[in-house]
């Protein structure tokens, strides 16, 4: 390895390098969410969604030698779990709030049962593209290097956007969301259209956690999400359920949360506890910016129980 | 006040449990004295017990007490620093029937730990950390640790052999007296080679936050480190990750070798086997167990992972020479003429603190040559 002094500009290299590495699981999480939610459901088991996909991939890749396996085995139990929840939460009384948390204990339990086995070995981790060869400098290499999942994210977060206003699927989804009576008049079922969403919403925070386990930081552990499902399903919140706002506010996070290791490494030490603290401060700030007691939040679906 | 007069769930069952029993036993004959000879071991992890790391290595040391004659062991992982761990305290004494009890993560002592001594005072429990005082303490309490920070000079002796940016990365976790102890160590032995080399420490503020390890280590290669150490629960991810950049690393806790055998220099690791076996051979031979036990490298607390095909010949040379010395007892890590990187006096000319000296358990500095700060 050529170690190469950059000094100071590995500030805003490891904000770049930490938004693209860290924001991936965020991504799809915050956009399955942003699925779910579109359609009147809020699906707060994500974070043992996510836990219990990073296990599931990781055990699938140690077993089979493909990271791809282990991808689609934790969209598949993802998609499960958010079947799970949506067909639970047709019944009438049931708190989709409630079960949500209730799978989440639930994912996370099974995770760690299931994945004891697998904390020891090592599974192949996921290919990455090195978009920095045109660079001589390491670092910038190193902080260019960008999973294919990154980049599938993205257009999944622009595909969703344009989806969501100008196909079929999207209007239904809008629908269902804004109004049941509204959808059931129009010959549409909510609890289907829900069901859907809810699985596509569970298999995308599967996908997520493979990304944990199978690339960044790629080992699966007990301790791998710490909470990062739980924030990705308030991310789809301070986004106004727009899956652009999604893709931004998780690279947000992502870049916020390298700021303070980035920091303390060109030797600003002092107070890094507040350094730490500085995506959740942002979050206050851009809330309370953009909240009024006048109004509702802009853009919520009308169906969710926390707006209605 | 109202404290003496409740009860818990499990305190109920067992009061009437022993009433129950009290009228059985007077109508038949006394049961279970064949077991008298048997006695039964707890421990309690606050992370899994194969983390590659804090937690592993305690299991190990319990798994070396699975062959004693008359011993079985009680394990629960995963338990958080909470009334959690009281509560696994006492189903361990209750249920399993255990009389010796290691909680062995350092936030189980005060109250929780504390709490059961009072409460079972017919129970002995050894806690890892070291925050035994006899004034303070009730006797069937106690402590034992290890001074690894001998084994994070010796890290420091090979790194500062290996680096060639002359720049070492530690990724710790919180600043307290045994991590800054560490990471004072691990820049000394460096230094030994070279009294250039400096040590960039990032804190990442929790004992097991798998992503920001990540971050730091990577934070730390960008600047230039080409040997990374760490003192967090699960050095697994910041082996993997450095490894991945490149850079050459130091274990710390347990052999984290095979995750990166060609880039694993050698590694810190405590040897918990030898003090659990020790605890447990009085408790078989019943004779009083220790309050304080303490250890290091000579005394077989501490071992150091075999060295990498990495490590050139002039490192194992000294390495070999500095691991002889501290068996002879009496090596000093921490001895003057030494400043802080605040450039404060920590140790004058002629001044040196031995591995047991009670200074060092209080440290609040780095010393020159290390950038960090403890706040």
């Amino acid at each position: 390895m050529e170690a190469t002094e950059i000094g100071l500009w590995g500030v805003p290299l490891a904000i770049l390098g930490g938004a693209i590495r860290v924001s991936t699981p965020f991504i799809f999480v915050s956009l399955g969410e942003a699925i779910t939610e579109r359609s009147g459901r809020i699906n707060l088991g994500l974070e043992g969604t996510l836990v219990f996909g990073a296990m599931t991939a990781y055990a699938m890749a140690v077993m089979t030698g493909s990271p791809w396996l282990g991808l689609m085995a934790a969209a598949t139990a993802g998609l499960c779990f958010g079947l799970f929840h949506g067909w639970i939460c047709k019944f009438p009384g049931v708190n989709d709030i409630a079960i949500g948390i209730a799978l989440m204990l639930l994912g996370s339990g099974l995770a760690f049962f299931f994945g004891k086995p697998f904390i020891q070995p090592s599974a192949p981790d996921l290919p990455a593209i090195p978009f920095g060869g045109w660079s001589d400098i390491p670092q910038v290499q190193a902080a260019l290097n960008v999973n294919v999942l990154f980049l599938i994210g993205a257009a999944l977060a622009v595909f969703l956007w344009w989806a969501f206003r100008n196909t079929r699927a999207g209007l239904i989804l809008r629908v269902v969301g804004d109004s049941s009576d509204a959808a059931r008049a129009m010959g549409l079922d909510p609890n289907m259209v829900r069901l859907i969403a809810t699985g596509v919403g569970g298999a995308l925070a599967g996908i997520g956690g493979g990304y944990l386990s199978l690339y960044y930081p790629g080992s699966w552990t007990e301790r791998i999400s710490s909470g990062q499902g739980l924030m990705a399903v308030a991310l789809v919140i301070f986004a106004r359920w727009n899956p652009l706002g999604c893709f931004a506010a998780a690279l947000l996070f992502g870049g916020a949360g390298a700021l303070g290791p980035a920091l303390q490494s060109v030797g600003i030490t002092q107070g890094y506890y507040l350094f730490y603290a500085a995506p959740y401060i942002l979050t206050l700030i851009i809330m309370i910016a953009t909240s009024s007691p006048g109004r509702s939040l802009a853009g919520a679906p009308g169906e969710l129980s926390i707006t209605k | 006040m109202t404290d003496r007069f409740m009860l818990s769930r499990r305190q109920l069952l067992k009061t009437s449990a022993a009433g129950a029993a009290l009228g059985l036993a007077s109508a038949s004959f006394p049961i279970g004295k064949a077991f008298a000879a048997a006695a039964t071991v707890g421990f309690i992890y606050v992370g899994p017990k194969d983390d590659y790391g804090y937690n592993q290595a305690h299991a190990e040391g319990a798994a070396a007490l699975k062959g004693i004659e008359g011993i079985s062991i009680v394990e629960e992982e995963n338990v958080p620093e909470t009334v959690d761990v009281q509560k696994t305290m006492e189903s361990m004494i209750n249920l399993d029937g255990a009389s010796l009890i290691f909680p062995t993560s350092f936030g189980y002592f005060d109250p929780h730990m504390l709490a059961m001594c009072t409460k079972f005072p017919d129970v002995q429990f050894r806690h890892c950390g070291g925050m035994w005082n006899k004034d303070k303490h009730p006797m069937n309490a106690g402590s034992y640790f290890g001074y690894i920070g001998m084994g994070q000079y010796l890290n420091g002796v090979v790194a500062g052999h290996t680096s060639k940016s002359k720049k070492l990365g530690f990724v710790a976790a919180k600043p307290i007296p045994q991590v800054l102890l560490n990471i004072n160590s691990f820049l000394l032995g460096a230094r030994s080679v070279d009294p250039t080399i400096t040590c960039q420490v990032i804190f990442t503020g929790e004992w097991s936050l798998a992503v920001k390890e990540a971050e730091a280590t990577n934070a730390l290669v960008d600047q230039g480190a080409d040997v990374i150490t760490c003192h967090v629960d699960s050095p697994k991810v910041v082996v993997e990750t450095a490894a991945g950049r490149g850079a050459f690393i130091c274990g710390y806790h347990a052999n984290q070798s095979p995750l990166a055998p060609e880039k694993y220099l050698t590694g810190a690791e405590w040897n918990w086997a030898k003090v659990y076996k020790m605890f447990v051979d009085d408790l078989v031979a019943g004779t009083p167990l220790p309050n304080f036990t303490r250890g290091g490298l000579a005394d077989g607390f501490v071992k150091m992972s075999p060295l990498g095909p990495a490590v050139g010949e002039p490192a194992r040379k000294q390495f070999d020479a500095t691991l002889a010395e501290m068996m002879k007892g009496g090596f000093s890590v921490i001895k003057g003429p030494l400043k802080s990187n605040k450039g404060v006096v920590v140790a004058t000319e002629g001044q040196a603190f031995a591995e047991a000296a009670i200074e060092l358990e209080s440290m609040d500095y780095l010393v020159e040559g290390v950038v960090g700060s403890t706040a």
